[in-house]
């Protein structure tokens, strides 16, 4: 197609402005999406210089294009003889210790592209027996509702984005705990390291975020229940958990017998929290 | 305006407009001239806004000040992945607000991917005294309370779907709230709430719309009150069924069988949550009359759903787990000549090794055996050359490609060799290809080929794949109707990007994440194109903290005319004239 006949097709995209517009430069209202691509507005943008002296490698090996999306950490090296996968930390890995998951790959975030309803069908339906009756005035999903899951917010100390996580894809506080683990292992490293430059620093930081459930690690999973009080996780059954959990908090354990305190004191348990941040 | 040597009066334009209904049609008739545009914006009823930060509500107001329908889209497609961190955007709120003061009579919202609050479904219930269709689709924020201030008082109403949108199911009350003197609907999709609804309210309202044409229950929706509700709309066309299970009975068998049988003009069929076999033979008696099939929840085995699909002859549209298995989609081919659209989705996408007899054969079957087939989806563990070279040569026609092969960089499993040629194979011989999902190990030939012959080719998603910006090169400069470009996890960086920038003018947006852009190059694009919106998220705190050659998480690039958005979260940084001066 040559360049007169692309031009005369851009100019027939839909715009907001009546045609002859484009000498109108007041307001970005009034300005439409000028198609016309001119060789010059190319060539302007190329003669800028930008980093002649740019060390971008733009090939390479998959590890050095992740960013710090730590879930994305665990990029298979691929061999083809070979089918397992290791991320480059655990393969300079002594003997794995019994929180370590490494010998198979971390879940990589949004792969595959499915929607979270689609991802536990396996688990959460059993074609053989009826579903358990519907839950009586619970606030809680009914077994994954419409195909959807049950998600709720989990946010952790030091990090500032929260997350959410599905707590259908889990049937044990086990799972739940090392699914925390993969979530923020790599965001914490982050913020560690945030003032720091290159992408390859994250992946060696990135430390097992280990003993959630009993008191042992460096961080302790919390959770807010349906009548707004804060709870150890890990206390009751884990049927009755997801009955009742309303959101997620990994809390730094130094802080937590404080917090215990306050919550004593003061019986608000949320809200109190809500208020210090 | 000055009516100079016009052979028809306005009025009589008008009329004639009224016919065109295309959007692209409609853009081309407001370019003739001044006078046509206006008459054209004063009879404009209907608009379709792609992106929602690509104009703002006040310049859709101006220019359309009669519209009847509007729908938006928000966020960016890889969301529904979990790439998009929570309170990235795409607020409902100020459209809604600024809606309801400018069109009365809006009858129509149709919204994907956007935040809404019950505040905002409220503004709505009590704002447009003739609304009539609101469809939600993979939205969230709002609770079963914002659906309640909808039933309670859209009284003409004809049209609630909620289609695979986050709810906060607070009660099933909601349901109740539709007043006894409402009949007008026709049709309604519950199908992503997690609670159980009122059923008794459902069955009256069913049984009071006779007008109802679809309806698509909830998971919590049990077999045995299914019956019933199919006796109340003996007209319905499409219906999607609760969770598919119960104590097996013979008497809810026969009830649900007959129920089945009375619904002649039934012709989609969805839900099928928690299959028992058994129960699957009920709805045997309507296969013939199905056009469309969605039994991506059915957890049940091969030899269930080939016997189910085996007497769907004429069945257009397949939506199926991966336990159907080579074997059955050689019966499909077999048995569904008509077949235009076929989605297989995994049932255990994240086990290492393959639970299912499901290979690159079964979309081979199916490509040989369905001449119509266009549309195409397909998760599956191995993939071929052979095989892509095969389907493309069958199916020219194909206009949607998406193929996942489950491990990232998988190579052709015969040869070992990259996929780039099987993958060029599709681009070449479908010529009418409108929209592309790669995967496996690519290297920068398959964009190459993609350039050269993917000239149709308006969405194109892009993972784990490529070698250096030359890929990123060759689909910028060579797709001439790109519109949308996703790419998560692909050495693509400045380069491609920078050259191509007048490009991204032509597109709706460009969503890159895991890639090599740095934000010095980010900052440059938003400094030379005043006309996109270049942002980049990044969760670790300011990019401007970190050298300019350090790599964004997550880049998003759209045209707009309504300049940077004021709605960001704190992980969401704008590069346009003044961020980049203020960070210099």
């Amino acid at each position: 197609m040559d360049e007169s006949s692309r031009n005369d097709d851009m100019k027939l995209e839909l715009r907001l402005a009546p045609p002859g517009a484009e000498q109108q430069q007041q307001h970005w209202g009034l300005i439409n999406g000028i198609r016309t691509t001119t060789k010059r507005d190319e060539s302007s943008v190329l003669s800028l210089g930008y980093f002649p002296h740019a060390t971008i490698t733009t090939k390479g090996s998959p590890s050095s294009t992740t960013t710090s999306s730590s879930q994305a950490a665990a990029l298979p090296l691929h061999n083809n003889a070979d089918k397992k996968v290791f991320s480059p930390s655990s393969a300079n890995t002594a003997v794995p210790n019994t929180s370590q998951k490494r010998t198979a790959p971390g879940p990589v975030v949004g792969w595959p592209p499915i929607r979270s309803f689609r991802k536990n069908l396996a688990n959460s339906s059993s074609s053989s027996k009826p579903p358990p009756p519907p839950p009586e005035h619970h606030n809680k999903d009914y077994g994954g509702g419409g195909g959807k899951g049950m998600f709720v917010k989990i946010n952790m100390d030091g990090v500032p984005i929260g997350r959410k996580v599905d707590l259908n894809a889990y049937d044990s506080y086990e799972n739940l705990s090392n699914a925390v683990d993969q979530l923020f292992r790599g965001l914490l490293a982050a913020q560690r390291d945030s003032s720091g430059g290159g992408v390859n620093k994250l992946q060696e930081e990135e430390k097992v975020i280990t003993g959630l459930l009993d008191g042992s690690g460096e961080y302790t999973l919390v959770y807010e229940d349906n009548e707004g009080d804060r709870m150890l996780v890990g206390d009751v059954p884990w049927h009755m958990f997801v009955s009742t959990v309303k959101r997620l908090r990994v809390l730094k354990s130094s802080e937590l017998s404080a917090f215990t305190q306050l919550l004593v004191l003061f019986s608000v348990g949320g809200k109190q929290e809500k208020d210090a941040t | 305006m000055k009516k100079a040597a016009y052979s028809f009066p306005e009025e009589v334009l008008e009329h004639v407009f009224s016919f065109i209904i295309s959007d692209k049609d409609r853009s081309s008739i407001s370019l003739v001239c001044k006078s046509w545009y206006e008459i054209e914006r004063w009879c404009r009823r209907k608009v379709f806004v792609g992106n929602c930060y690509a104009v703002s509500p006040p310049i859709l107001i101006k220019r359309f000040p009669e519209l009847r329908s509007v729908t938006l889209k928000g966020k960016p497609h890889f969301a529904d992945f979990n790439l998009v961190p929570e309170g990235w955007g795409g607020f409902a709120c100020p459209w809604i607000r600024a809606m309801a003061g400018a069109y009365p009579w809006l009858e129509e919202i149709r919204l994907k991917r956007m935040v809404v609050s019950d505040e905002s479904l409220e503004i709505i219930a009590k704002s447009f005294r003739n609304f009539k269709v609101l469809v939600l689709s993979s939205c969230e924020g709002f609770t079963t309370e914002g659906l309640a201030a909808i039933a309670a008082n859209c009284r003409n109403l004809r049209e609630l779907d909620l289609r695979e949108s986050e709810v906060e199911d607070l009660s099933g009350r909601w349901l109740s709230d539709f007043p006894d003197s409402y009949t007008s609907l026709e049709s309604l999709n519950i199908s992503c709430l997690g609670n159980e609804v009122n059923l008794l309210a459902l069955e009256r309202l069913v049984s009071r719309c006779p007008n109802l044409k679809t309806l698509r229950l909830n998971r919590a929706v049990p077999l045995d009150r299914l019956p019933n509700l199919l006796r109340g709309a003996p007209q319905l066309a499409e219906l999607g069924t609760g969770a598919y299970t119960s104590e097996m009975r013979p008497d809810v068998f026969s009830n649900l069988a007959e129920a089945f049988a009375g619904c002649k003009q039934l012709k989609t069929l969805s839900g099928f949550w928690d299959v028992l076999p058994s129960y699957l033979p009920a709805v045997y008696p309507i296969c013939s009359q199905l056009i469309s099939l969605n039994l991506s929840y059915a957890t049940v085995q091969s030899p269930e759903l080939i016997k189910l699909v085996s007497l769907c002859e004429k069945l257009q549209k397949l939506w199926v787990l991966d336990y159907i298995e080579d074997d059955g989609l050689e019966v499909l081919a077999a048995s569904c000549k008509d077949l235009r659209e076929l989605r297989v989705f995994p049932s255990d996408p994240f086990g290492l090794e393959p639970n299912v007899a499901l290979t690159e054969q079964g979309l081979v079957s199916v490509s040989e055996g369905c001449p119509k087939l266009q549309s195409v989806l397909y998760f599956c563990r191995q993939m071929s050359n052979a095989a892509l070279n095969t389907i493309a040569r069958n199916r020219p026609n194909l206009t949607r490609f998406r193929l996942c092969i489950i491990e990232p960089r998988s190579p052709d499993y015969l040869t070992l060799q990259p996929l780039d040629d099987g993958f060029g194979a599709i681009v070449e011989h479908c010529k009418d290809l409108r929209r592309l999902s790669l995967s496996g190990l690519l290297t920068d030939r398959v964009f190459e080929y993609i350039g050269t012959y993917g000239k149709k080719l308006e969405m194109l998603s892009v993972a784990f794949a490529g070698d250096s910006d030359l890929g990123l090169h060759h689909v910028l400069s060579g797709c001439d109707n790109l519109r949308k470009l996703e790419i998560r996890d692909c050495p693509f960086g400045d380069k491609a990007l920078l050259a191509n920038a007048a490009k991204l003018e032509t597109m709706r947006s460009l969503w890159m994440s895991s890639c090599s852009v740095s934000f010095g190059a980010c900052k440059v694009l938003g400094q030379k194109m005043p006309r996109l919106n270049v942002e980049v998220m990044d969760e670790s705190g300011p990019p401007d903290s970190r050298p300019e050659s350090s790599p964004v998480e997550k880049l998003y690039v759209y045209r707009t005319v309504a300049g940077p958005r004021l709605d960001m979260p704190g992980f969401v940084w704008t590069m346009d004239d003044d961020s980049a001066l203020r960070i210099s």
